[in-house]
């Protein structure tokens, strides 16, 4: 009975389901807030294997913004699909009345779309607890971030008030209207998440793999054109191997160019690349504490 | 001063999938750092992500603009503002909570909890430690070992955490010398000793000019042991008696896709399990097999400790969340009193008495916490009393739960004897708790609704409440008349309750002595037992000698009008110290026990008693009638 030392992608994993487990048991109403990238389809496999051969007892929630790449919507609905999961698609009707867009409106657009939607959507489903794919390496406040991070009726994040986590017991209680966000994936790191996807086969969006896209390159960002909404100020995109490091709006993420078609590739690529993931998505670029104040404001 | 082996570029470049294979087979290793702002702490984290190449480009030149604005170390790069966190923290240079930083190697993933060093985020403190498999102590070669190493070296003790490393920092800043290395090493021997830490590694380095970190610094020829991150990457992280542990698992979520399908998941706390095994289910104690080990990739033929499964057993027993699978052979203890050593995380101090939430595996009770026991002072590890416990303090106290739980003691497993408390008005986690040992002789203790009165408990018992006061010498026939009473009561279908002086000086009052005041004081505990319980309704029938008459008339008064009847159980001195049926008559004559009633302290003889018992003329029987009589005629 000779005990094996279990590899850390074992007990990554394990903790994982054993964090999504706890949520299902002590939250009234969770959800899987699911945005369709790489992280996402971790946490998503993650709670497929936790309820194994049932599907996960909770739906997945988009928060959409309508900017999202075409091949990040097909593959959100055909995942749902296999899963057996039910997918809720949320829209803030205020920023889709008005056309908020990330051409014309900046920061607004991401406020509008994703910290006001996930707001709005959290109260009308009434969820109480929402799984997100955050983890603690993508930013310096976000290290400090518990897994079961606790928020107000109103959204908000006191990094002053969170509640300590010893052990792997998780103090899910709270007040009516208040909620908890919690992170299974926490304690993983980028190659972390590569590696799980190439050792569990897990389908990605293809844009994380190279081919040849229609490129427009804009204030040092390479933006690819995914569909006609994109306005041309005369200029004509160009065919270039390009692949995305994080997806998010498309005409708010970057690209980078690469040859990189195979999974290995990607990850050879990352291990010898110098430049940090969140550096590819526009909103983190103002200041250094930015991600700590759009949290307290209720951004994920 | 980057060692070779560090650099995987070559593999990554030549062979990604080679190295993918490596990197598949790392094992994770989670450690905490502590020790001060001033020790360099940040600084040694910030070191290890940049020399294990986690730092990218784009956060370095960050880092580089970051330390001629905010760096404390000149031109050099300050590898503490890599790690500093939130900007509160950053402002006022210190580290106020607890962050997680990652890095790999080629042969370990490594999870470092960051925690601030001061007295005051001792809490912080625990939390990283408890996850954690190794810590570095981090101490400031010019300065020495520090109350505040003690205070570290202490609290990662109490969290169980058996790899220690004693990194003696700032070498550069005393030259590197031998001496004071060997100094500091032999006085934290000592102190380690003495505190029950068996053995630690203690390593000479310099996180700010990176000596001894990852390869050995030639400026320490005298040092001939690892680097810090050799030491890392091969620290053992299984405990020896690992394969022996018997097999338990908390039951977390019961997996019911279909009628034919109950399968229970949890993460496995304690060794191995294989289809086939017999089980038992705590706390019902129920017995079955394990049929399968189910996962999505497939059934497994063995699962082992940190494992997430989901188990199906061969025959329908009851099984729920909160419950534990274990070895069928080698069950866990079920007990609902427990003395635990608490860690209070909250502003708001402890209230004993007070009920709140107890989470422990996947199980969540509603438990209180009696006085404690005594606080423990974090810096000189003394004991002093303490009728609470405030935030950051640390102290051993009894706990109740409302049900019985299964457990291990945390010295045996951090999962089974770990727990926290949980605030039932505000939800805080409150405090961190770690069960000792269970306590066996105590009863079970119940709060009771006040919107049920006394008179309520009283019908419900169909039944006067009243107190039954025996009073006399030592030897006068107290507690076999008391007894006889109760055993006549309790046939009449009446609920009584026996307080005598020999079981509630073994609990209740078992602090008290012999002297005047802690005699008063006793009479005084007793009276107020005594009167609860009559608002619980109960015929309370008492056996002590409270020999002053103040005392007796004091529980008189708390008592309602016409509710406490004193019996006076007449016996001579003469008569009673020839029974001596305990023998004490005759060690208080031999000056062995002081302070003796009829002794060498008085018996205050009752003036108007309600009932009087003489023994010289009355046999048991008879005496147990009369008192009845009395009674009820009341």
């Amino acid at each position: 009975m000779s005990k094996v030392t279990l590899t850390h992608l074992a007990r990554l994993e394990a903790e994982a389901v054993h964090i999504i487990r706890e949520v299902a048991a002590e939250a009234d109403k969770p959800v899987m807030l699911y945005s369709v990238g790489k992280d996402s389809a971790v946490m998503l496999h993650l709670a497929k294997k936790a309820f194994y051969p049932s599907p996960p007892p909770f739906a997945l929630l988009h928060v959409d913004t309508t900017w999202k790449f075409q091949d990040m919507y097909a593959l959100r609905d055909r995942a749902a699909k296999e899963a057996g999961m039910d997918l809720l698609v949320y829209q803030n009707p205020e920023a889709l009345e008005k056309g908020i867009n990330p051409f014309d409106h900046g920061a607004l657009h991401t406020d509008m779309w994703k910290t006001e939607g996930l707001k709005q959507a959290l109260d009308h489903y009434g969820f109480d607890a929402a799984f997100g794919g955050a983890r603690r390496d993508e930013e310096k406040s976000r290290a400090k971030e518990r897994i079961f991070s606790f928020r107000t009726a109103q959204h908000r994040w006191d990094p002053k008030a969170q509640r300590p986590e010893l052990w792997s017991l998780y103090n899910a209680r709270k007040a009516k209207g208040e909620s908890i966000r919690v992170f299974p994936i926490s304690n993983w790191t980028e190659l972390d998440i590569w590696q799980y996807i190439h050792l569990e086969g897990i389908e990605i969006v293809p844009l994380y793999l190279s081919q040849p896209r229609p490129t427009v390159v804009r204030d040092g960002l390479i933006l690819m054109v995914d569909d006609d909404r994109f306005p041309l100020d005369g200029e004509t995109p160009v065919l270039r191997n390009i692949r995305f490091r994080t997806l998010g709006c498309y005409p708010l993420t970057g690209a980078v160019e690469s040859n990189a078609t195979t999974l290995p590739e990607v990850i050879q690529e990352m291990l010898l690349t110098s430049t940090s993931e969140r550096q590819g998505r526009a909103i983190d670029h103002d200041q250094a504490a930015s991600m700590e104040v759009k949290k307290q404001q209720g951004y994920f | 001063m980057t060692d070779s082996s560090y650099k995987t570029d070559t593999l990554i470049a030549a062979d990604i999938n080679a190295y993918l294979e490596a990197h598949q087979h790392k094992s994770l290793l989670r450690f905490i750092t502590c020790g001060s702002v001033d020790d360099g702490k940040s600084t040694l984290i910030g070191r290890l992500l940049y020399d294990s190449k986690m730092i990218f480009e784009d956060q370095l030149e960050q880092l580089e603009a970051d330390s001629k604005k905010l760096g404390t170390q000149g031109d050099e790069i300050d590898f503490a503002l890599l790690v500093d966190g939130l900007a509160a923290e950053r402002e006022q240079g210190i580290t106020i909570d607890v962050a997680y930083r990652f890095f790999a190697t080629d042969k370990r993933k490594f999870i470092v909890a960051d925690t601030p060093g001061h007295e005051q985020y001792t809490r912080n403190m625990i939390t990283g430690a408890s996850t954690a498999d190794l810590a570095v102590i981090l101490i400031d070669a010019r300065k020495g070992i520090l109350t505040q190493t003690r205070r570290h070296s202490y609290l990662c003790h109490l969290i169980g955490i058996k790899n220690i490393v004693l990194a003696v920092n700032k070498m550069d800043l005393v030259n590197y010398a031998k001496e004071t290395f060997d100094q500091i090493v032999e006085e934290y021997g000592r102190f380690a000793k003495e505190i029950g830490i068996e053995n630690f590694e203690a390593l000479p380095i310099s996180g700010f000019k990176g000596d001894n970190i990852t390869a050995l610094s030639t400026n320490t020829p005298w040092y001939s042991g690892p680097t810090l991150m050799h030491h890392l990457e091969t620290a053992n992280l299984e405990q020896p008696h690992d394969n022996q542990e018997a097999f338990r698992m908390p039951v977390q979520w019961v997996n019911r896709p279909n009628l034919d399908f109950r399968g229970f998941c949890g993460k496995i706390a304690s060794g191995q399990i294989r289809p086939g095994d017999e089980v038992r289910i705590l706390p019902s104690g129920k017995t079955s097999h394990i049929d399968r080990i189910v996962t999505q990739d497939g059934d497994l033929d063995l699962a082992q400790k940190d494992q997430s499964v989901t188990l199906t057993l061969r025959d329908e027993v009851d099984c729920s969340r909160g419950q534990i699978i274990t070895a069928a052979k080698e069950p866990l203890e079920v007990a609902d009193q427990f003395e635990t050593t608490l860690i209070w995380m909250e502003e708001e101090a402890l209230t004993p008495g007070r009920a709140y939430y107890l989470k422990i595996g996947a199980q969540t009770v509603s438990a209180t916490v009696a006085e404690p026991k005594y606080q423990i002072n974090v810096n000189t590890l003394d004991h002093s009393a303490a009728k609470t416990l405030d935030l950051n303090s640390i102290g051993v106290a009894n706990i109740t739960t409302d049900r019985a739980i299964p457990f291990a003691p945390y010295s045996e497993n951090r999962e089974l004897g770990g727990f926290i408390l949980i605030d039932k008005i505000t939800n805080a986690t409150v405090a961190a708790g770690l069960i000792n040992f269970a306590l066996r002789r105590a009863q079970n203790i119940h709060w009771q609704a006040t919107d049920i009165n006394r008179e309520h408990h009283a019908n419900l018992k169909n039944q006067k409440p009243v107190v039954l006061w025996l009073t006399g010498l030592s030897g006068s026939g107290k507690s076999t008349i008391a007894n006889a009473v109760e055993k006549k009561l309790a046939q009449m279908n009446r609920h009584t309750f026996l307080l005598d002086g020999d079981n509630v000086r073994h609990g209740l009052n078992k602090d008290l002595g012999f002297t005047e005041a802690d005699r008063i004081e006793n009479i005084r505990r007793v009276g107020e037992v005594a009167r609860l319980m009559t608002d619980a309704g109960l015929i309370v029938v008492t056996a002590f000698i409270s020999p002053f008459r103040a005392e007796r008339d004091m529980v008189r008064q708390m008592m309602q009008p016409g509710e406490f009847i004193e019996v006076f159980i007449d016996t001579p001195l003469n008569i009673a110290e020839e029974r001596d049926v305990k023998g004490l008559y005759a060690k208080a004559r031999a000056g062995e026990l002081k302070n003796f009633t009829g002794i060498d302290s008085p018996y205050e003889t009752p003036e108007n008693p309600e009932i009087k018992i003489d023994t010289t003329q009355m046999d048991i029987e008879s005496a147990a009638d009369k008192i009845i009589q009395v009674l009820l005629r009341t």
